[in-house]
């Protein structure tokens, strides 16, 4: 079975979720659980960790878009962080980099949110 | 020709083995790391279609993975015996409906045709589904 879990590091009002191993359509239901932990804490300063993310399917991408909306209607973002050039190919085929900011470094995104 | 075959149920917990099944044999026929990858993607995205939408997370169908190839072409077939469907009204990815709708749909499909060289269906309603994805294998 593919493994997967997520760490969630807080530092201020900004939540860091740190992904590692496989998301997919089996794994993915991990991470919606995770966003709506947030979501229901009123905490819509997100950013995502993936640098020890393995793999990501278009079930993994699904998820990304289901809460991106939410978040933002509350003042807050989900920014990309830390991708492998694979997991970023994946993103940028879809079009993702179009309504995503992918940074380079988690420290990036989190310095993003404080401008 | 050399052949290959699995058989799973239609369950998301079985989507890691069809990606080791898949990357051990494309290894084997001699791909590139990066073109195994496609492969691996593009199959999962495959059978997640199979097991959401012909089997509809009913977790007790059958799908068939075959792979078969020669010196010209690495094909894997998927194969279920869920409900039909009609490929050409999957519509094309469109990133700002789905920002509205806060889903994606389609993706998986789009991803296939991207990463393999042909993507094949055919439908026997009430009998089969039938997914060819073909990797042609370019002479050394």
């Amino acid at each position: 079975m593919a493994e997967f879990n997520t760490t969630l590091k807080e530092q201020g009002d900004i939540s860091i979720i740190k992904l590692k191993g496989y998301l997919d359509a089996h794994t993915a239901p991990v991470l919606e659980n995770k966003f709506n932990e947030l979501i229901s804490n009123n905490r819509y300063k997100i950013v995502v960790d993936f640098q020890d993310l393995a793999y990501i399917s278009s079930a993994g991408l699904g998820v990304f878009m289901a809460y991106i909306e939410k978040v933002r209607e509350n003042q807050g973002d989900i920014k990309l962080a830390s991708m492998s050039d694979k997991v970023f190919n994946i993103f940028d085929l879809l079009g993702f980099p179009l309504l995503y900011e992918i940074f380079k470094t988690e420290e990036e995104a989190i310095k993003k949110f404080s401008e | 020709m050399n052949t290959k075959k699995l058989i799973v149920k239609s369950r998301t917990e079985n989507l890691s083995q069809i990606r080791d099944f898949i990357s051990s044999n494309a290894a084997e026929a001699g791909f590139s790391k990066d073109e195994i990858d496609n492969m691996i993607l593009a199959v999962d995205e495959a059978c997640t279609n199979v097991i959401k939408h012909a089997y509809k997370y009913s977790p007790d169908g059958d799908i068939l993975i075959e792979i078969k190839y020669d010196r010209t072409a690495f094909t894997i077939t998927i194969e279920d015996n869920g409900m039909s469907f009609d490929p050409d009204v999957v519509p094309s990815p469109d990133l700002q409906k789905y920002y509205r709708e806060h889903r994606v749909g389609g993706l998986g499909m789009y991803l296939m045709k991207t990463l393999m060289d042909e993507v094949k269906y055919k439908s026997v309603p009430g009998k089969y589904n039938r997914v060819s994805l073909i990797k042609k294998i370019k002479a050394a």
